[in-house]
C-alpha cells in the first residue's frame, strides 16, 4: 500500500499547499515553488489540488509501486518511464503493483511535481505535511527530511476503473530560460531607493546566481544600494526581494526565514515564483513593476483557469 | 494608540504596519493589540501575521478580499478606543511572565570569559546582571521558536562574533548587542554563548510548542550543573537534531 523510494534522485521533498498561520511562532510556510505545476499534477490525478505530492528538483527519482494507482508527473521537462517504457509529463498514467516509475534529468525547467491518486496518507505537522528541512518540520516521518533511498510513502490503491486525463498544450507552461519577465510589486522600504535606482532595478538585465535553494534565490546584476544598509527585523512575505550590503538582489520564497533585517524594494507576483523556480543558474530575467490592484486582478484572471481545473482536461482512457 | 503609524504595502497580499522607528514595550503592546484586533476583524481572509520589533506584518487571502479593505480593517484596528481597552489589566491578559533555568559556565557557555572580559566585569558579575534584567519578547523569528529577548543591560552587551560559529547547540543561552536569546534548536549562529537552558524553547509534539510568545515578560534563573542535568540538560556540544552542518 505504498510507493517506495529505489532513489531519492538530486534532491526530492513530500509538499502540499504549505504550513500558514505560524508565523508568529517563526515558522515558515514551505510548500510547492511552481504552484501551478504542482497543482495540474494533482488535479490529473482527480486529487483535491493541494493533496500531497513530491516535488523534484532537478530530478533522478526511481520508486516501485507496490498497489494499483495512478500517477501524474508535471512541471520541468524530466524524462520519465514507466517499466522503462517513455511516458509522457502533464497527462495521468495507471500504474499496476511492480511497476518501476525512473525519472531522468531536466531538459528544461528545475522542478517537477509527482502526484499520485488519493495522495500519499502522512501525518501533518502543524497542520501541514510541506517540508521545510531547515526548521526540522514536515516530511515523512515530520522532521523535516527530503526523501531518501528506503522510504515507504503510504497511499491507498485504486479500487474502480480510473480515467486517465491530459492537460491540453496550450494551457502547458514552456518555461523559457531566457528573457523572462517577473512582476513586482514596489513597496517595503521602496523610498530607501532613489528613483533613479528604482528605474535601474527595472530596466536591468539580471542572471540567476549558482546560490539559489528554497528559501531564496540570489540574482546578479548591476550594484543597487539603497540609502540604508539595515532596519529592524520585521517580516517578510512571500516573493519579497532584499537588498543585502552587496547590492545584489535576493528574492525570498517558500522556506524563507519569516523575519529579516535587509531592505526591500518590494514582492514578486506569487504567480511569478513559478516561473523563477524553473529558471536555471545563468538564465536571464527582468523585472516589471506593477501596482497592487493590477496584481490582485492579474492573480484573479490567474486563478480562474484552476476553479473549474478537472474541466480544461482531455481525457485519453477509461 | 498615538496615531504614529503607517501601512504600507509589501506584497501583492501583504500590508505591513509601522509603529515607531525604535522598539519600546509600548510599542510592543501596541502590536500585540492590534494584532489581536487584525486577527478578529478579519477572521477567515487572514492567512498569517508576523509581530515584530516595531511593525507587523499582516498577510490576507487575496480571493477573498483586497487592500483597500484590509487597511480600512487595520486602520479601525489602530484606532484608539475606550479607556478601559487600553488598562493595564487588558494589556497584561495575554502575556505571561515566564521564568527558565540557565546553567551559567565556561562549560557551557564558551564566551562567558570574553563577555565578562569586554565588560570588564567578572564571571560571576555578568551572570547577576543577565539575570537581573525582566526581558519582554519582541519577536519569534529566524527560525521556530527563536525569541528576541531585550534589553540586555548596556554593560553586558556584547557585539557578535566576528566568525559566527558553525553549530550553535540547542538551549545555548546568548547575548548580542541588547539582545538575547536562547537557541531552540542546533543551528549557526554569531551570538554570544554564556550559558545553556535545559527548556526546550521549541517541541513540535507537544502543546503549547513554545513556553513563551511575543509579548511574553521572561527572567533567567540560575541553576548549577546537576539541576541543569536533572532538568533534562544535556551537555555535549553535539546535542544536534540532524540537520546539516
Amino acid at each position: 500500500m505504498s510507493l517506495n523510494i529505489i532513489k531519492p534522485g538530486i534532491y526530492s521533498l513530500l509538499q502540499d499547499g504549505g504550513r500558514y498561520g505560524y508565523h508568529s511562532m517563526g515558522i515558515t510556510s514551505g510548500g510547492p515553488l511552481d504552484r501551478d505545476a504542482f497543482r495540474w499534477a494533482n488535479i490529473l490525478c482527480e486529487n483535491p489540488q493541494e493533496s500531497a505530492a513530491i516535488e523534484i528538483t532537478v530530478g533522478g527519482l526511481i520508486i516501485e509501486s507496490t498497489i494499483k494507482t495512478t500517477l501524474a508527473l508535471t512541471g520541468a521537462d524530466i524524462p520519465i518511464s514507466i517499466n522503462k517504457q517513455p511516458v509522457e509529463l502533464w497527462q495521468s498514467h495507471a500504474i499496476n503493483p511492480g511497476d518501476r516509475i525512473e525519472l531522468g534529468f531536466a531538459r528544461r525547467g528545475s522542478r517537477g511535481y509527482l502526484a499520485v491518486k488519493g495522495g500519499f496518507k502522512i501525518e501533518p505537522i502543524f497542520k501541514s505535511i510541506a517540508t521545510v528541512p531547515r526548521e526540522g518540520l514536515g516530511g515523512l516521518n515530520a522532521d523535516g527530511s527530503p526523501l531518501k533511498a528506503g522510504d515507504i510513502l503510504p497511499c491507498e490503491p485504486t479500487t474502480e476503473q480510473t480515467s486517465q486525463w491530459q492537460l491540453p498544450e496550450h494551457l502547458r507552461p514552456d518555461y523559457p530560460q531566457n528573457s523572462v519577465r517577473l512582476r513586482v510589486v514596489l513597496g517595503y522600504q521602496q523610498d530607501a531607493f532613489s528613483d533613479a535606482q528604482k528605474q535601474q532595478f527595472v530596466n536591468a538585465q539580471y542572471r540567476v546566481s549558482k546560490n539559489c535553494d528554497r528559501m531564496g534565490y540570489r540574482l546578479e546584476g548591476p550594484e543597487i544600494s539603497p540609502a540604508i544598509d539595515g532596519i529592524l527585523s520585521e517580516g517578510i512575505c512571500l516573493g519579497a526581494i532584499q537588498f543585502p550590503a552587496d547590492g545584489q538582489p535576493i528574492i525570498l520564497l517558500n522556506d524563507r526565514q519569516t523575519m529579516g533585517g535587509y531592505p526591500k524594494i518590494g514582492s514578486l507576483l506569487s504567480v511569478d515564483i513559478g516561473k523563477l523556480a524553473q529558471l536555471s543558474a545563468g538564465s536571464q530575467l527582468r523585472f516589471e513593476a506593477i501596482s497592487i490592484d493590477q496584481a490582485q486582478s492579474l492573480l484573479i484572471n490567474h486563478e480562474k483557469q484552476f476553479l473549474n481545473g478537472p474541466g480544461k482536461l482531455i481525457k485519453t482512457s477509461n | 494608540m498615538s496615531g504614529q503609524q503607517t501601512i504600507s504595502i509589501a506584497g501583492e497580499n501583504a500590508l505591513i504596519v509601522y509603529f515607531s522607528d525604535t522598539p519600546s514595550e509600548k510599542t510592543s503592546r501596541e502590536i500585540a493589540q492590534t494584532a489581536k484586533k487584525v486577527s478578529t476583524y478579519l477572521g477567515a481572509n487572514l492567512i498569517d501575521l508576523v509581530p515584530s520589533y516595531a511593525s507587523l506584518l499582516v498577510i490576507f487571502d487575496p480571493f477573498k478580499t483586497d487592500h483597500h479593505s484590509v487597511r480600512r480593517a487595520i486602520r479601525t484596528a489602530l484606532k484608539p478606543t475606550t479607556k478601559s481597552t487600553t488598562s493595564a489589566s487588558q494589556q497584561t491578559n495575554s502575556a505571561s511572565r515566564v521564568t527558565l533555568p540557565v546553567y551559567y559556565s565556561s562549560e557551557s557557555g564558551p564566551d562567558l570569559q570574553l563577555v565578562a572580559d569586554s565588560a570588564g566585569l567578572s564571571q560571576q558579575e555578568v551572570i547577576a546582571i543577565h539575570q537581573q534584567t525582566e526581558y519582554l519578547v519582541y519577536a519569534i523569528g529566524f527560525a521556530p521558536g527563536f525569541a528576541y529577548l531585550g534589553e540586555v543591560d548596556p554593560r553586558i552587551a556584547t557585539t557578535r562574533l566576528a566568525t559566527p560559529r558553525q553549530q550553535v547547540p540547542r538551549g545555548a543561552v546568548a547575548i548580542a548587542d541588547r539582545q538575547t536569546a536562547v537557541y531552540p534548536a542546533q543551528s549557526p549562529g554569531g551570538w554570544n554563548l554564556i550559558g545553556l537552558c535545559p527548556t526546550l524553547m521549541f517541541d513540535p509534539k507537544s502543546t503549547p510548542s513554545m513556553p513563551i510568545k511575543v509579548g511574553d515578560q521572561v527572567r533567567f534563573e540560575a541553576v548549577d550543573r546537576a539541576t541543569f542535568i536533572a532538568l533534562g540538560g544535556e551537555l555535549s556540544l553535539g546535542n544536534k537534531l540532524g540537520d546539516k552542518p
